[in-house]
C-alpha cells in the first residue's frame, strides 16, 4: 500500500507525461505481481463498488475523530472531498503496516462490503490506525468506489512495455477485455509475445486536422473527397486468417460490445478496414449518447441490440489478402473499398450493419458548403475533406504536399445560445473547493399555462437547460466562484441555488427531446464560450429558440 | 530599554459604581483600543501609541507616532517602517506601565521577535497573542503560554482538517525534493514567505546538498536575521554569482510574487513548490500549479490553537482572523465564553469568514502584505548591496 501511494503521489504531483511514465516503471520494477496487478486494474480506470456507504462512512470517521457533525460539515465544504477529509480528520495512526496493495483488497477492501454495520465499524477503525497520509486517503477513494488519477492507460502499457520490453500493442490487446488482477494475469500480461498477437495488430489511426479557415485554399475541389463527418466511434476492423478483431480509436478492443459488426464481418474477405461505429435505426442517427451506452457493455443482448442497432459505415482500406495498400491513392483504395462493400452478399432479412461511406459530391466549394448545412438533418458533425491522391498517413500528421495535411474535418458551427447560471456544484480534484460545474437555464413562458390563460411576459421562468463545466479560464473560474458564493439563495447538499444574475454563451452541437433537463432538451457537448457581462438575465434566450433550433 | 514614550504616571484610581466595567480592548476603527492605557495593539490607521506584536506588514502598518515592540523585532521594523520611525522595545517578560494597566511581551513563536501581548488591569489579565504556533523553530523564541482571564486568538487554521505533521518528516521531504532535483541537474525553486518562513525552511534545511540563492526580497530578511544573531546558512542573491553559474543543484527560495517573472528564467530548467499551511488540501495544492506543496506553516494548526487556549487558562475567549464562527462556536460548545473580535489582520474581511473564503484568495491576500513589505525593504538591501 505504501508503494502505491507513493506511486499516487508520483503521478497526482506531476504534469509531465516523461515523468509519469517513469514514476510508473520504478513501481512496476519492485511491486510484487499480485501487488502490480491491482495497481494496473486500477490505473486503468477499473473500481470497486463502494464498500461502505458515504453516509455511514462520515459518521464512523467523525466518531473516531471525536467532531460533532456540523465540524465535520464544516471540513468537508472546507476539503470538497469526502475521502480526503476523513484522511485529514483523523488521529495519526499508532501502529504501521507494510501490507501490499493486494492483501490490502483481498483481504480487506473487498470482504468490507459484507460486513454489517458494527464489524465495518470495528474494520475500519483498526484500517485508519494502521494508514497514515496519502495511503489513507487513497484507501478511502477505493472504499468510496472513487478512485481516480491523472494517467491514461496509454501511460499505463508504456510503462509496462517500457519494463518487459513487450510491444505496447500485445500488452494494449492483452488487457482488453475482461481482464481479472491475479498475480498470474500479471505475469502473462508483461510475458513473452504469443503468436496469436500478430494477426489483431491494428494500424495506426490516420487523423484529421480541423479546416482552419475556407476551403478554397485547398484548391481544386476535384482533388478532393468528401464524406459525412459521422459521430460515432472510430474503429479499425480487422479480418485475419478467419478472426476477427474490432479496435477503437483508443486502441481499446471492442468486439464484445459489438457482435453484429464483428457477425456482418464474416461476410467481407480478410483485410483491414477503417470506418465509424454509429448507431442507426430506421435509416436514423441515434445521438452519441445510445452509442455510449453500447460500448459499455460486452455481450449485449438481443433487446439492446434491437434497441440501438448498430452499423460500420467504412470509408478507409488498409489491407487486402494480406497486402498493406496504406501507400497506395486514397482513390485506389476507395475503389476497391467499394468493390468489396458491394460484392457482399446479404441473405434475405439480413441487415445493412457494413456501410460504405457515402461521397459527397459536389462541382464547386460553394455548392459543396451548401450540402455541408445539411450536416445537422443527417446526424453527422460536418464534412470530412481527404486529398484523392493521399496516402493513408499515420497519426495527425502534416504530410500533404505544401506541409499541409491530406484530411481535413470541416465541422459546422455549433449552436450557441445565451443561458443564466441557476444551479452550481463544486468541481473535483485540482478544482475541487470551487464551483465550477454548472447547471444553465433558458426562459420558458407561462403562456400554455395550466389555465389555458395568457399570461403576461413578466411571468415566465427560468428551467434548466444543460450544465456545462468546461470553457472559463481560471481567473474567470474565480470570478464565477465569488459570485456563486455570495449570491446563494439555498444549499442542497453540494448543490447551491444562486441567485439569477449572470449570462453565460453556451456552444453545443446537437439537440434532442430530454426528460432530463425542465426545459424538455438536451445538448450535446455544451461548454462555455464567454460569460456575458454585457447580457442582462431578461436578455437570456427561450425555450422556444430551442425548439426552432431542432427543427433547422 | 528606552520605553519612556510608554511611562505614564498612574492616574488616580476613580471609585467606580458601574457594575460590568468596559472590556479592556476594545474594536474601534483605528484598531484595538485600550482605553486604560491608551495605546493600540496592532492597529490599522496611523494612531500616537501602538503596540506591536511582530513586524508583518498586516499587523506593523506605516504611520504610527511611537511603537512599542520586543528587540528582535527592531532590526525588521526598522527595515520596514524607515529610519524615522520611533520605536521602542521592551524585553519578553519585562513590564512598563501605561496609565492603568501594565503591559509585557512573551513569545508568540510565530517569527523572530513575535511577542503575545499580556495586558493587566486591577488583576485582570488580557492577553492578544498576535499571530503564534507552538512548533518548534529554530529562528525565533519558543511560544511561552500566559495565564490570563481573556485570551484572544487567531484561528487561520483553525479547522480539524489542519494537523502539522513533525518538522523531521517535513523537512527531510523538502531535502528529498531537493537532492533528487539536483541529482536530475535541475534547480529546485521554493516558494515561500520572505520574512519568517523563509528564514525558518533555511535555518532547517541540509545546506550541504548544494548552494542557496535567495530573492532579493528574502536576502534583505536574512540579513535582519543574522544581525540579531540568528544563525543562517551562506545564502547568495543570484546578481551576485557569475554568469556562466550551474543552478542545477541550486535551493532557489523566492516569495511567491516571484514566480512567473523574468528573474526566475536565469535558473534554467526547474522544479518548484510551495511551502504553505493552505498546501495540507489537495485541492488548493493543485490550483497552485506547482510541482509540490509543502505543508510548513508559521501558524497554529487545529490541535495548536487548542492547546494554546486551554493552556492559557483563559475563561474568555475572542477570536480573531481565520475561522472564526467555527472556532467560537466549537469554543463555546466546549463550555467557554467564546465571541468574534473584528479586526482587520490579513484573512479578516471576506463576510463569510474563512471556511467560505477560497483558500487562494486568503494565501494572495497574506501573500501581497507580504510582498508589499518586502519590497520596501529590498529597495533598501540594494542601497547597502550597491554600498558594500
Amino acid at each position: 500500500m505504501k508503494e502505491f501511494a507513493a506511486l499516487f503521489d508520483a503521478l497526482d504531483q506531476s504534469t509531465a507525461t516523461s515523468d509519469k511514465v517513469a514514476a510508473l516503471m520504478a513501481y512496476f520494477r519492485q511491486a510484487d505481481p499480485a501487488d502490480a496487478a491491482w495497481a494496473v486494474y486500477f490505473l486503468t480506470g477499473n473500481r470497486p463498488k463502494q464498500a461502505v456507504p458515504s453516509k455511514r462512512l462520515h459518521q464512523i470517521a467523525a466518531e473516531v475523530a471525536g467532531l460533532p457533525d456540523w465540524l465535520f460539515a464544516e471540513c468537508y465544504d472546507q476539503v470538497g472531498d469526502l475521502a480526503e477529509t476523513i484522511a485529514l480528520i483523523l488521529p495519526p495512526p499508532t501502529s504501521r503496516a507494510s501490507i501490499g496493495l493486494s492483501v490490502w483488497v483481498n483481504e480487506r477492501l473487498l470482504p468490507l462490503r459484507q460486513l454489517d454495520e458494527a464489524a465495518q465499524r470495528a474494520a475500519l477503525i483498526g484500517y485508519w490506525n494502521e494508514l497514515a497520509g496519502t495511503e489513507r486517503f487513497v484507501f478511502n477513494k477505493l472504499i468510496t468506489g472513487g478512485f481516480r488519477v491523472g494517467v491514461s492507460t496509454l501511460l499505463v502499457v508504456r510503462a509496462l512495455a517500457n519494463v518487459s520490453g513487450v510491444d505496447a500493442k500485445v500488452i494494449s490487446h492483452r488487457l482488453a477485455g475482461d481482464w481479472q488482477p491475479t498475480a498470474q494475469n500479471f505475469s502473462a500480461l508483461v510475458g513473452e509475445a504469443s503468436s496469436a498477437f500478430d494477426i489483431s495488430q491494428p494500424y495506426p489511426f490516420f487523423l484529421a486536422h480541423p479546416l482552419p479557415g475556407s476551403p478554397e485554399s485547398l484548391g481544386v475541389v476535384d482533388h478532393w473527397q468528401a464524406e459525412w463527418k459521422w459521430d460515432g466511434i472510430r474503429g479499425q476492423l480487422i479480418k485475419r486468417q478467419g478472426q476477427f478483431f474490432l479496435w477503437s480509436r483508443g486502441e481499446e478492443l471492442v468486439s464484445a460490445q459489438f457482435p453484429e459488426i464483428i457477425a456482418a464481418a464474416a461476410r467481407l474477405p480478410n483485410g483491414v478496414f477503417d470506418g465509424e461505429i454509429v448507431s442507426k435505426r430506421d435509416g436514423r442517427v441515434m445521438p452519441f449518447t445510445a452509442l455510449q451506452k453500447r460500448l459499455g457493455r460486452r455481450n449485449p443482448g438481443k433487446k439492446i441490440q434491437a434497441d440501438t442497432p448498430v452499423v460500420f459505415v467504412a470509408y478507409d482500406l488498409l489491407e487486402v489478402g494480406g497486402d498493406d495498400w496504406r501507400q497506395r491513392p486514397l482513390h485506389e483504395r476507395r475503389a476497391k473499398l467499394h468493390e468489396v462493400v458491394y460484392s457482399m452478399v446479404l441473405g434475405p432479412d439480413e441487415r445493412h450493419v457494413i456501410q460504405l461511406s457515402e461521397i459527397v459530391r459536389a462541382p464547386s466549394w460553394p455548392t459543396l458548403a451548401m450540402a455541408r448545412q445539411q450536416s445537422r438533418q443527417n446526424g453527422t458533425e460536418g464534412l470530412m475533406l481527404k486529398r484523392r491522391d493521399s496516402a493513408y498517413g499515420v497519426g495527425r500528421t502534416a504530410s500533404g504536399k505544401g506541409g499541409g495535411s491530406d484530411w481535413w474535418k470541416w465541422k459546422v458551427d455549433p449552436f450557441t445560445i445565451d443561458c443564466v447560471l441557476m444551479y452550481a456544484q463544486r468541481g473535483h480534484g485540482k478544482r475541487a473547493n470551487l464551483y465550477t460545474d454548472y447547471t444553465f437555464g433558458i426562459w420558458k413562458s407561462n403562456k400554455d399555462g395550466h389555465f389555458g390563460v395568457e399570461m403576461p411576459e413578466n411571468a415566465r421562468q427560468l428551467v434548466t437547460f444543460a450544465k456545462a463545466y468546461s470553457g472559463l479560464t481560471d481567473e474567470e473560474i474565480r470570478q464565477v466562484d465569488a459570485f456563486i458564493r455570495k449570491n446563494t439563495l439555498e444549499k442542497f447538499g453540494p448543490v447551491r441555488t444562486v441567485k439569477a444574475g449572470m449570462v453565460f454563451e453556451l456552444a453545443f452541437e446537437g439537440i434532442q427531446r430530454s426528460s432530463r433537463h425542465k426545459s424538455g432538451f438536451a445538448v450535446r457537448f455544451p461548454r462555455i464560450t464567454r460569460i456575458r457581462y454585457d447580457k442582462k438575465i431578461e436578455d437570456a434566450d427561450t425555450v422556444e429558440l430551442i425548439a426552432a433550433m431542432m427543427a433547422q | 530599554m528606552s520605553a519612556k514614550l510608554f511611562v505614564m504616571p498612574i492616574a488616580p484610581i476613580s471609585p467606580t459604581f458601574r457594575t460590568s466595567p468596559p472590556p479592556l480592548l476594545q474594536h474601534t476603527p483605528h484598531g484595538l483600543h485600550c482605553a486604560a492605557g491608551d495605546f493600540y495593539v496592532d492597529p490599522w490607521r496611523p494612531v500616537d501609541r501602538a503596540v506591536i506584536t511582530h513586524a508583518h506588514s498586516d499587523h506593523a502598518r506605516p504611520g504610527h507616532a511611537a511603537y512599542l515592540a520586543t528587540p528582535d523585532a527592531l532590526g525588521v521594523l526598522k527595515a520596514r517602517l524607515g529610519a524615522k520611525a520611533t520605536i521602542d522595545t521592551l524585553a519578553y517578560g519585562e513590564t512598563v506601565t501605561m496609565g492603568e494597566v501594565t503591559v509585557s511581551f512573551h513569545p508568540a513563536g510565530h517569527v523572530l521577535g513575535s511577542a503575545q501581548v499580556r495586558i493587566e488591569h486591577r488583576g485582570e489579565v488580557w492577553v492578544v497573542s498576535g499571530d503564534y504556533k507552538l512548533d518548534p523553530d529554530p529562528t525565533c523564541a519558543a511560544f511561552a503560554p500566559v495565564r490570563c482571564h481573556t485570551f484572544v486568538t487567531e484561528s487561520t487554521f483553525g479547522l480539524p482538517i489542519y494537523r502539522w505533521r513533525t518538522l523531521e518528516l517535513m523537512f527531510g521531504e523538502i531535502n528529498r525534493w531537493w537532492a533528487e532535483n539536483a541529482a536530475a541537474g535541475r534547480a529546485s525553486v521554493l516558494y515561500a514567505y520572505a520574512f519568517g518562513k523563509a528564514q525558518r525552511i533555511l535555518a532547517s534545511i541540509d545546506a550541504a546538498i548544494g548552494p542557496v540563492i535567495c530573492h532579493g526580497a528574502v536576502e534583505a530578511l536574512n540579513r535582519a536575521y543574522r544581525q540579531a544573531g540568528v544563525p543562517l546558512p551562506a545564502t547568495s542573491l543570484a546578481t551576485d554569482l557569475p554568469q556562466n553559474f550551474d543552478f542545477g543543484r541550486a535551493l532557489v527560495i523566492a516569495p511567491p510574487s516571484a514566480a512567473g517573472s523574468p528573474w526566475m528564467k536565469r535558473f534554467g530548467e526547474q522544479a518548484d513548490a510551495f511551502a504553505s499551511g493552505w498546501m495540507a488540501v489537495r485541492g488548493v495544492r493543485k490550483q497552485r500549479g506547482v510541482d509540490r506543496g509543502f505543508v510548513i506553516s508559521d501558524h497554529a494548526d487545529w490541535p495548536g490553537l487548542l492547546t494554546a487556549i486551554a493552556e492559557s487558562g483563559a475563561s474568555r475567549v475572542l477570536v480573531t482572523h481565520g475561522s472564526v464562527p467555527v472556532m467560537v462556536r466549537h469554543l463555546r460548545d466546549a463550555g467557554l465564553e467564546a465571541d468574534a473580535l473584528e479586526t482587520e489582520f490579513a484573512g479578516e474581511g471576506e463576510g463569510e469568514g474563512r471556511a467560505e473564503a477560497p483558500p487562494d484568495a486568503a494565501l494572495d491576500a497574506t501573500s501581497a502584505a507580504e510582498i508589499e513589505s518586502a519590497a520596501a525593504i529590498e529597495s533598501a538591501a540594494a542601497i547597502e548591496s550597491a554600498a558594500s
